[in-house]
């Protein structure tokens, strides 16, 4: 086990490395200086400006600086907010950010995996093709689609629940966002689920557990969940970086002031440090909870340490 | 049996094809354009007067005539965007499945690395980064897209590889490169086929979500993304100008899913038997 734990967490800083230095060269080749599109300053106002932010290096010096500054946990300084470093709106937004995912994250499993469940269950029924039918939209169906008709139909219309993200509409602000992020976990954890469930409950362990007398709930709950939660634990890798990019979409929406909307900012903006500093932050995020997963794979099935 | 025996293939195909012809007449047909502004008739809803059956938006635009127009960019952008997966994936995976060994060892390492990075990030970058042309959404998702379709074409291949017919050209002196398109190749057909029509829907899921942050195609232009995000703008006065576009790219995407599905059950019928 600790062998195989060494091998993914070697292997996932290839990647990671990958990530950085392909997005900062990425962001270094673009045309133009990043202070360009404003009144036109003196020449050596600019060389000035040039030096304080080390544009004037080489660029391997510069990607070495960088490099460096990621070790302390320096994303170095935000080209729009002056006064600002990179690191500290990373900082000040990502526990907004991580408490929608996660709790988007936890829904969709509860949900996902319980509708999974039942259709499995009752594979072929009336129930079952309705689930079967929900997922398929909850896959096909964009976060920014869904996210403004059921503002539209709950905040507009029905006024149940806010629209927006003021500080007085306390909790309830938050329920459409997780709903919205939720959503299309929920369908790819029902339809993963139901398929691998349906492969458990006819195996022969489940047959002779069955033989034995016990009930459907215990069969599931003692024999059947474990093997059948395998598929759905290597989804959470892309299940991650899925709510990662939908939280863009969400916190733009519903204007939630996260790292998703710093992101968009940014991006139109061109902050391209902080743009840059997001993408490898949320890059390194990916990176390590795919490694937390794999490990814990290895640790449920002990098949996968020895291939 | 016959493609079209299949409803799901049938009807998702069907309305496909509808949307696919209304896209590219629609425009031609009504008095309108996309571009002339009408302040008189701003944020009109759907009237069958004056076939402005759509409504208009903000600047009194004709929405049907915008709707048609964005379909078409979101089509055009799925299509050569799969293309472009569908070039790099196959020749990657034809390539690491035919050669095997070492070589295909280390193709697919460096797959599973792209796997896991945050595509979706990157493509932004790109889009803040270099100016925002057509051109460059194209390259960009299908650059994104190619990953799925060169593993499976891989999988094929390895399996194809060992096959007699493959044998057989071997040793009547066949050259590698020839094997591949001639005999490799055609036996990919099926596969590709039932991945591409899956991949379709995803490239229109990357365009419209950058073209609904702004990054994407720009004004005066506009594709189905854009149109729900200027519809997100007035939907408290104009609901319609958010439930048609955003209705409408639901149910291309849902439909190429289906047909996707579809195909897949197809072929693989065709392989059990």
């Amino acid at each position: 086990m600790l062998r195989y734990t060494l091998l993914r967490v070697l292997g996932a800083i290839p990647t990671l490395l990958l990530v950085i230095v392909l997005a900062f060269l990425l962001v270094h080749a673009a045309p133009g200086g990043p202070f360009d599109d404003e009144r036109v300053l003196p020449a050596d106002v600019e060389a000035n400006i040039e030096i304080a932010y080390h544009l004037d290096e080489a660029l391997p010096k510069q990607l070495l600086r960088y490099l460096g500054g990621l070790v302390r946990g320096d994303l170095g300084p935000s080209y729009r907010y002056r006064d600002r470093t990179v690191s500290d709106l990373i900082g000040a937004a990502f526990p907004l950010s991580l408490t929608l995912g996660a709790m988007a994250m936890a829904l969709a499993i509860v949900v996902g995996v319980s509708a999974g469940t039942v259709a499995a269950l009752q594979q072929g029924s009336y129930l079952d093709r309705t689930v079967m039918a929900f997922s398929m939209t909850g896959i096909s169906v964009p976060v920014f689609v869904v996210a403004p008709v059921l503002v539209l139909f709950f905040a507009v219309k029905l006024q149940w629940l806010p629209a927006g993200w003021s500080s007085s509409t306390g909790a309830s602000r938050m329920v459409l966002p997780v709903i919205t992020l939720a959503l299309p976990q929920i369908a790819y954890i029902a339809r993963l689920t139901r398929a691998s469930m349906i492969d458990v409950l006819g195996r022969d362990f489940v047959r002779t557990a069955r033989a034995q007398g016990l009930g459907t709930l215990t069969i599931i709950r003692l024999h059947a969940l474990k093997p059948a939660m395998l598929p759905v634990l290597s989804y959470m890798g892309p299940a991650i970086a899925a709510i990662l990019t939908g939280s863009v979409v969400v916190e733009e929406i519903f204007g939630i002031p996260g790292v998703g909307q710093h992101f968009i900012r940014g991006a139109l903006n061109r902050d391209y440090t902080l743009v840059l500093g997001i993408v490898v932050f949320y890059a390194a995020l990916i990176v390590l909870l795919n490694l937390i997963v794999d490990v814990l794979y290895g640790a449920i099935d002990p098949r996968v340490r020895y291939r | 049996m016959s493609l079209l025996d299949n409803r799901m293939i049938r009807v998702s195909g069907g309305i496909l094809l509808t949307i696919a012809v209304c896209a590219l007449a629609g425009p031609w047909i009504s008095p309108h354009d996309y571009l002339t502004t009408d302040f008189d008739r701003q944020l009109m809803p759907p009237t069958m007067t004056d076939a402005q059956i759509f409504g208009t938006d903000d600047l009194g635009r004709d929405l049907f005539v915008r709707t048609m127009l964005g379909i078409r960019v979101t089509l055009l952008v799925a299509v050569v965007a799969s293309a472009v997966s569908l070039v790099i994936g196959v020749a990657y995976g034809a390539i690491a499945g035919f050669v095997g060994g070492r070589v295909d060892a280390a193709m697919m390492r460096f797959v599973d690395t792209l796997y896991a990075l945050p595509f979706i990030f990157f493509v932004i970058l790109l889009m803040v980064v270099f100016e925002r042309n057509f051109l460059l959404i194209f390259v960009a998702i299908g650059a994104v897209n190619w990953l799925d379709m060169a593993r499976i074409v891989r999988g094929q291949t390895l399996s194809l590889r060992e096959r007699e017919f493959v044998d057989a050209a071997r040793l009547t002196g066949v050259g590698t490169a020839r094997i591949l398109l001639r005999h490799i190749a055609p036996n990919l057909i099926g596969i590709v086929v039932v991945y591409v029509t899956l991949t379709i829907p995803q490239a229109i899921l990357v365009e419209s979500f950058l073209s609904f942050l702004g990054l994407g195609v720009q004004e005066p232009q506009t594709s189905l993304g854009a149109l729900v995000d200027a519809g997100v703008n007035q939907m408290e006065g104009a609901s319609w100008s958010l439930l048609i576009p955003a209705g409408l790219l639901a149910l291309i995407l849902l439909c190429f899913n289906f047909l996707g599905d579809g195909l897949r059950d197809f072929f693989d019928v065709r392989h059990t038997n």
